[in-house]
């Protein structure tokens, strides 16, 4: 049992990455990674956000009569995305205003949906909540990675801190404006898919 | 998948009592979290209020009893130029922006706010010995892609800037959100906001500013309509239909007279 919700877990991040083989959530994952603290947020944000509404439909699955379960998935994940929404701006008023909106269009993250409706509907609520955190953090990491390469050849930080000093701060490194665009994401989502899939051939589609 | 939970009574009871739990759960949590919002919120107004004025450094950690001490919010008609009656912290400037009885469509929109709130507030910064040394006014003008909000600092002479601090815009980063990089802030300082006529001159020059430029600042590189948009919303907010009549008013308050 441990074994498994390990595997429920890890899973994702690596052999079942959201975004990377299931290709979900690429819009959120654009708007996002220019900075690492923003895509640090959001991570959680889905992290909670998943987990939660996996926990909660996966206990009442057995009585969601199945002609409306879509529209009741979509409440319990719009009620929870307000929710982080609320405490965001309550207790990190700086970033939330930066991400407001993006936190907002957590509910139209298919990550979210796409899990309630193939995971949580049919198993235990313990290890959808697992599942959940699992899909977050494997969206996660792949936002982090992108955000890692864009804030740093970007901007020349990591988290906000200098790593390459700008010339227009009086250093010897120019920022790459393609980087600071959100469009930037897609060739880094693509060269992460590449570089996944050279590690792990059997996500490779066959023909 | 029994069959009776498909009967429509049972459905509709079913996202009833879902919709009542969602319901409860998104208010209790906007009605608990709703006093540290609202404290939030003016807790960033005032650091950047302060920030503007130059007193982030004295303030320190106690952003609010610094602001208490040294700030003073007055309210004032923009068509008139007088102080008015009423309560600085129930203003809001982008409520009564959108409200047809208390704005009005400015004739040279050159700012492309579309609506100009009739009342503003002004803050008022003092010194130790308690007088007016530095004048906050809260602007706002369109960037490239939305409104910029932020403050312009005024020396007691009202037209030697001190400091001019952008609250919150979506500019595109790296670029026109260079409005923030202390290094373009840093240019602001000495600026002149009039010539010797009394028009507001004060703009960005794109390519940089010549040193003895007294009106000029250099603009953002890459950000032309970002740039402009800064131009344009100083040149408004300090014409005939933002806050000229305060000063005129204010200045001849002082016993100073004319402008400059």
């Amino acid at each position: 049992m441990a074994s498994e919700t390990n595997k429920v877990l890890t899973k994702p991040i690596f052999d079942n990455n959201p975004i990377a083989l299931q290709i979900l959530g690429i819009c959120s994952a654009l708007a996002v990674t220019s900075s690492m603290a923003n895509a640090l947020v959001m991570t959680l944000a889905v992290v909670v956000v998943t987990a939660f509404s996996n926990l909660f439909i996966s206990i009442i699955r057995n009585q969601i009569p199945s002609s409306v379960r879509i529209i009741v998935q979509m409440a319990i994940i719009a009620s929870l995305v307000i929710v982080v929404d609320q405490v965001l701006k309550a207790f990190s008023y700086q970033l939330s205003k930066e991400l407001s909106v993006f936190v907002g269009l957590i509910i139209t993250n298919c990550i979210v949906m796409g899990r309630a409706e193939a995971f949580a509907m049919k198993e235990k609520p313990g290890v959808s909540f697992m599942d959940g955190i699992g899909n977050g953090l494997g969206y996660g990491f792949i936002l982090m990675s992108v955000a890692f390469v864009r804030e740093l050849f970007g901007f020349g930080t990591v988290f906000g801190i200098e790593i390459l000093p700008l010339i227009q701060n009086g250093g010897w490194y120019q920022a790459n404006g393609l980087l600071v665009l959100p469009f930037s994401s897609f060739f880094l989502i693509g060269f992460l898919i590449w570089a996944i899939r050279q590690w792990k051939p059997e996500q490779v589609e066959k023909d | 998948m029994s069959s009776n939970k498909e009967t429509p009574i049972k459905t509709i009871g079913f996202v009833l009592i879902v919709c009542l739990v969602c319901a409860a759960l998104v208010s209790i949590s906007a009605v608990q979290l709703k006093p540290l919002q609202v404290a939030n919120k003016l807790l960033d107004q005032q650091t950047k209020i302060l920030e503007t004025a130059g007193l982030l450094d004295v303030a320190g950690d106690d952003i609010v009893a610094t602001f208490n001490k040294y700030v003073d919010a007055k309210m004032i008609d923009l068509d008139s130029g007088e102080f008015i009656e009423g309560d600085p912290l129930l203003f809001d400037e982008r409520r009564n922006s959108r409200d047809a009885t208390k704005s009005e469509k400015p004739d040279n929109d050159i700012a492309g706010i579309n609506r100009r709130s009739n009342n503003a507030v002004v803050y008022l910064v003092r010194n130790d010995e308690g007088e007016v040394n530095t004048i906050v006014l809260p602007i706002v003008g369109s960037g490239l892609w939305d409104l910029m909000y932020g403050y312009v600092g005024l020396e007691s002479d009202l037209n030697t800037v001190r400091s001019v601090v952008y609250s919150d815009h979506k500019e595109t980063p790296g670029l026109g959100a260079e409005v923030m990089n202390p290094k373009w802030k840093a240019l602001w300082p000495g600026k002149k906001i009039y010539d010797d006529k009394g028009e507001p001159k004060v703009h960005l020059v794109k390519g940089g500013a010549k040193a003895n430029d007294i009106h000029g600042v250099d603009a953002l590189s890459g950000a032309t309509l970002t740039s402009n948009g800064v131009t344009r919303t100083l040149q408004f907010w300090f014409g005939e239909e933002g806050y000229k009549p305060f000063i005129a008013k204010y200045r001849s308050s002082l016993g100073k007279g004319g402008v400059n």
